[in-house]
């Protein structure tokens, strides 16, 4: 690998597959994400707000989801596979240092909070579309899904119809 | 075989699992570049296809290989989830997630993979997301109806196009393809560089759609593992080279009061047929369950002998005849149907006026046997049933 050069994209995409591939036959299921965001939030509100966590149903669906704990989910621990394996991979390629990235014509503020804004639409949309770009949409569309395929028209169209609007985050 | 979890590898040790299958996700993520929001944007400005490319190819590379996993009968499809549809909740969900992909400029597996490496606007990214599911989490009471609206359940989509599953296949290797060219040629023309394409020389480029195309092309032309194991079977049965040993109900019965433990009595009807009667000592094993493997080890031991019953002798044979070809050489099929067996030892025929010698023995037998089976019936009944295929709950996957 050459340092700063990315892999070419369809031998990534292969990569990518046979992993996706390998979870399906190991697990019987696809991969994910927006997922252990969930375990996050559900444990900080355990912590920080435990009466809260005791009555309200939605939590008390998630505590009987994970009777081993808040965190002891699949997802966690894939989640903090993401993490090694882009470490592992940025460190290989050389890409690895603090890094604000952001469109030509935007200043650093502007991208932190539209960062921040997209990642909580991006959160809500997933808890209520069931599953991200990962767990709806990329295994869905290997395991035939047709949920998981209309999510990925969904969340594909979503951000090419609004493109245009946003296009002075991105576009000189 | 598979899916392995949770009978071959334990729901324990799937955490190890799903550690090292993160690092190979992130691992191609970041390598492909999705640790770069400039490039996952450039999807929707037509500067950067490179999301599109490495989305379809791993899903497509993903799918043609459960596809052929399951062909192989390695893979058993039926046990693989699939996300339920709930249209209204969906559409909607993926609407919102499409507003926060191009305001945000990433998905949350992306964020992660970004954040890995150092990213600030992806670890501001993930921060909202949180604040994001929080919020949802909140609102839930309010939402709640509308999330639960419209449920279709696992719909499958080629069935709900009315296609089978491997034209489906087929349909989307092609639109996938298509669409690597065309993007291809779109990123020429907005970037003003090169077609990547044409740098490679045709043949190649023909060997590169050639072969997703041949595996899915192979697996709708040939017969599937199942379809070729029954095949088999038939073909043999029908010229007679693979006869099913038969075993009656009198034999049967004189078999299991003397030495029921040298038997392992097989209910190949349905579950419900079965809890509402079966013969002594008999386990369940649906017909249509039967070529498992699970199973595989009950037809290769040597030191029970498997007797095979069926609500028709049709189906008994077929049992024991797919026990055959799985390596069960001394199985035997019950000639009378369970009704009929429940019928000549419980619920006899009244006596003719004058019983002949004949009828008398086998009426006595018959009473006698009746009261054994029970006895044995409620000796064994503590006996465990063949493994239960409960239903999976399988963690992982977006929730």
């Amino acid at each position: 690998m050459k340092p700063n050069q990315y892999m070419n994209p369809y031998l990534a995409g292969i990569l990518l597959g046979l992993v996706l591939l390998a979870t399906v036959y190991i697990t019987g299921r696809g991969l994910g994400a927006s997922g252990a965001v969930k375990s996050v939030v559900a444990t900080g509100v355990k912590a920080a707000a435990p009466d809260h966590y005791e009555s309200a149903a939605i939590y008390q669906d998630y505590a009987a989801e994970h009777p081993g704990g808040t965190m002891k989910s699949w997802l966690v621990f894939e989640v903090l596979g993401v993490l090694i394996g882009a470490f592992i991979s940025g460190i290989l390629s050389d890409r690895i240092g603090l890094k604000l990235e952001k469109g030509p014509s935007v200043t650093n503020k502007t991208r932190i909070l539209t960062a921040v804004l997209g990642g909580a639409l991006f959160g809500f949309g997933s808890q209520l579309g069931r599953g991200c770009t990962s767990g709806s949409a990329l295994s869905g569309m290997s395991v035939m899904s047709l949920g998981g395929i209309v999510t990925m028209m969904a969340i594909f169209g979503g951000a090419y119809a609004l493109a245009w609007f946003f296009r002075r985050l991105w576009l000189r | 075989m598979g899916p392995l979890v949770p009978d071959i590898i334990s729901n324990e040790f799937n955490f190890i699992i799903a550690l090292i299958m993160g690092i190979g996700f992130g691992f191609a993520l970041e390598q492909a570049g999705f640790s770069s929001t400039r490039k996952l944007v450039g999807l929707f400005y037509g500067y950067d296809f490179t999301v599109l490319k490495v989305f379809f190819t791993a899903g497509a590379t993903a799918m043609i290989g459960i596809l052929l996993l399951g062909h192989l009968g390695l893979l058993n499809l039926e046990y693989i989830f699939v996300n339920p549809f709930f249209v209204r909740s969906a559409i909607v969900g993926g609407l919102i997630m499409g507003a926060g992909f191009i305001i945000g400029g990433f998905c949350p597996g992306t964020s992660v993979c970004a954040a890995a490496i150092g990213k600030v606007d992806a670890m501001a990214f993930l921060f909202g997301s949180a604040i994001g599911v929080f919020a949802f989490m909140e609102a839930f009471p309010w939402l709640e109806a509308f999330y639960l609206a419209d449920n279709q359940g696992a719909v499958l989509i080629f069935e709900s196009l009315g296609m089978s599953r491997n034209m489906w296949a087929l349909v989307l290797t092609i639109i996938a393809i298509t669409a690597f060219l065309a993007t291809s040629w779109i990123q020429s023309k907005v970037t003003g560089e090169k077609n990547e394409w044409a740098k490679v020389s045709r043949s190649k480029l023909a060997g590169y759609i050639a072969i997703p195309l041949a595996v899915v092309l192979m697996v709708m032309i040939t017969p599937s593992r199942d379809e070729y194991v029954m095949a088999q079977l038939e073909e043999r049965a029908a010229s007679g080279e693979c006869q099913p040993s038969i075993i009656d109900a009198d034999k049967l019965a004189y078999e299991l009061i003397n030495s029921y433990f040298e038997y392992n009595i097989i209910d190949v009807r349905t579950k419900a047929e079965y809890d509402s009667f079966h013969i002594a000592t008999a386990i369940n094993i649906p017909l249509d369950n039967l070529a498992e493997l699970a199973y595989r080890p009950l037809f290769r031991q040597r030191v029970k002998t498997n007797v095979f019953y069926a609500s028709d002798f049709e189906d008994a044979k077929r049992a024991c005849l797919l026990a055959r070809f799985h390596g069960d050489d001394s199985g035997l099929a019950l000639q009378e149907t369970a009704e009929t067996f429940q019928d000549l030892f419980f619920f006899p025929d009244e006596m003719p006026e004058a019983p002949t010698r004949h009828q008398l023995t086998v009426r006595t037998f018959r009473e006698e046997a009746a009261r054994k089976m029970e006895e044995i019936q409620a000796a064994v009944s503590a006996m465990s049933q063949p493994i239960q295929k409960k239903v999976r709950v399988v963690q992982g996957g977006c929730s």
